[in-house]
């Protein structure tokens, strides 16, 4: 009798299966929700050589596959070398692009290669929805990559949504943009992670708008993908595609910009923080001997969620989600399925969330006191530089920090 | 014609030919685990997870054995324990991960 | 030819007799490299 992978994994992997890599925090755009916070370049960012040290380890764990995202990580100039790099030692590759850099050029050289895939973030099917998160002129660039992909004859690649309040409503037309390109359309979850924080509150999906999510994803399988990041949903019933169970420290993991390793993307904190890859072991190092990845290996456990006939199937949520919304991570998800996160987000009114950790964003404003402060509601102080601006209101047109490069 | 005879075993369901030659896809990456191993199709991009280490035996082993079920038997795994793997092979089968050797 | 026919028809015949093994029995479990929470 084999054990069900979840307990498989509390014995640990001795390499990640595929981890996410933000090569750099800088970036031409500014997004509302941007989970690393990101838009300046760190200047303690890992030099070619060091990257190519990381991708060196990854070979030799066999790590399968690295998303490398960041910021905008084609905005490095050595981005295309890193990635060759990575394929010619058997470490495939997916990254994560605004599409500010995908030309018809270097779309035609991504279509020739076996083993890298392109995903292109879109937030709305139209530019109205869009570019009140992203910025004025981010849907047109991501069109326009995924124009530029198609027309290379690169089939199959990606375009990553973060669903949201304003979103939700858009997914057949999201299925309908994807369908156009010859692509593959993601779903992912918004978490109140980096600046998300900030915009968690107005931007996440209602809980109708959640349940309706749900059914559209059970009745398109495994047509859509969703990174497993609506694991919390298995409460409703049937399960979606994926592992279904947290991989945070356990089969994924994140290296930063500066080589700092965190339990994942959406835990960019003190407290996910494992370690450095500069460190004398490398990344395996961190890998295999961190205390907080030991700890997160452990059974975890289940807190006032134990009781919950649905505990088996989401797990108590999403650990990050919990976090940033100043939650218990052993009792329910912000957002779980029967309301349990709701009625303790009620009952922790006015207690503080966490502080936002590493914040590269473009300094085009005042950077905010946030000394105790619930987030949000968004003030004039406040870090995200569209607050006070909903999708029905235009953002100001010659913001510094959404000019291309 | 028996049906496992022309598809190989590659459709689920039907069974899987265990007096055929196997092999692993030449673009799988396997990684031994403590559970079994980790097995990787690079065109694919699916993830099989083995969670016996004599089924990663066994399916390491299948290039060299002259038919599946030699190489299960080579790998400890007694005619009763067949079934499951046998049914492991087909799911593999279905998934690309293995596939018939041509050189009978 | 007819060994090859006894050969599929004691699989069949095996499977007829034991119902397929229980999920947890399972050896193989398959999922696709983007179904795994915390790789964006």
């Amino acid at each position: 009798m084999t054990l069900p992978l979840v307990e498989q994994f509390q014995y640990g992997l001795d390499a990640p299966i595929c981890l996410t890599w933000e090569l750099t925090y800088a970036c031409n755009l500014s997004c509302v929700h941007c989970l690393s916070s990101s838009g300046r370049r760190d200047p303690r960012e890992l030099t070619t050589g060091q990257c190519r040290a990381v991708i060196d380890e990854l070979d030799r764990m066999q790590v399968f596959y690295v998303n490398i995202g960041g910021g905008e990580p084609t905005v490095r100039p050595d981005f295309w070398d890193l990635v060759d790099y990575a394929t010619a030692h058997h470490v495939g590759v997916k990254f994560s692009t605004n599409g500010v850099k995908i030309t018809p050029e270097t779309a035609r050289r991504l279509a020739a290669s076996d083993y890298v895939d392109v995903q292109v973030s879109l937030d709305g099917a139209t530019a109205e929805v869009n570019d009140a998160v992203r910025g004025p002129g981010s849907h047109a660039t991501a069109l326009r990559a995924m124009a530029n992909l198609a027309a290379a004859g690169f089939r199959g690649f990606k375009i990553s949504v973060v669903v949201t309040r304003h979103n939700a409503g858009q997914l057949d037309e999201f299925k309908a943009i994807a369908d156009r390109f010859g692509a593959q359309l993601r779903l992912t979850r918004l978490r109140p992670s980096g600046r998300g924080a900030g915009v968690w509150d107005e931007l996440h999906p209602t809980a109708a708008q959640q349940r309706q999510l749900y059914d559209w994803l059970v009745a398109r399988g495994e047509q859509v993908l969703t990174g497993d990041s609506f694991f919390h949903l298995a409460a409703y019933g049937e399960a979606l595609p994926g592992l279904n169970l947290c991989g945070a420290g356990r089969v994924v993991c994140l290296i930063d910009p500066v080589g700092d390793v965190y339990a994942c993307p959406f835990a960019i904190h003190d407290s996910f923080l494992a370690g450095n890859v500069r460190g004398p072991g490398g990344f395996a190092a961190v890998w295999r001997d961190s205390e907080l990845f030991a700890r997160l290996r452990r059974p975890q456990a289940g807190g006032t969620c134990r009781a919950c006939s649905a505990y088996d199937s989401c797990r108590g949520g999403c650990m990050a989600a919990k976090f940033f919304t100043g939650l218990p991570l052993d009792g329910p998800d912000p957002e779980c399925v029967k309301g349990h996160g709701q009625r303790a987000l009620s009952a922790a009114a006015g207690a503080p969330w966490p502080r936002p950790f590493g914040d590269h964003s473009h300094r085009s404003r005042p950077v905010p006191v946030s000394i105790g402060r619930r987030r949000p509601p968004d003030r004039a102080c406040d870090e995200n530089p569209l607050a006070g601006f909903t999708n029905k209101k235009q953002p100001p047109k010659e913001h510094a920090a959404w000019r291309d490069e | 014609m028996p049906a496992t005879g022309g598809a190989a075993g590659a459709r689920a369901g039907i069974g899987f030919d265990l007096d055929r030659a196997w092999q692993l896809h030449p673009q799988v990456s396997v990684r031994p685990e403590r559970f079994g191993a980790l097995l990787y199709h690079f065109g694919t991009r699916r993830l099989s997870f083995l969670k016996s280490p004599a089924l990663l035996t066994v399916v390491r082993s299948l290039a060299d054995a002259p038919s599946a079920r030699a190489a299960c038997e080579a790998a400890g795994v007694t005619e009763a324990e067949l079934p499951p793997y046998a049914a492991a092979l087909r799911t593999l089968a279905a998934s690309q991960m293995i596939r018939a050797r041509e050189d009978q | 030819m007819s060994e090859r026919v006894a050969t599929a028809d004691i699989t069949e015949a095996d499977q007829a007799a034991e119902p397929e093994p229980a999920e947890a029995d399972l050896l193989v479990e398959e999922v696709s490299i983007d179904g795994m929470c915390g790789v964006y």
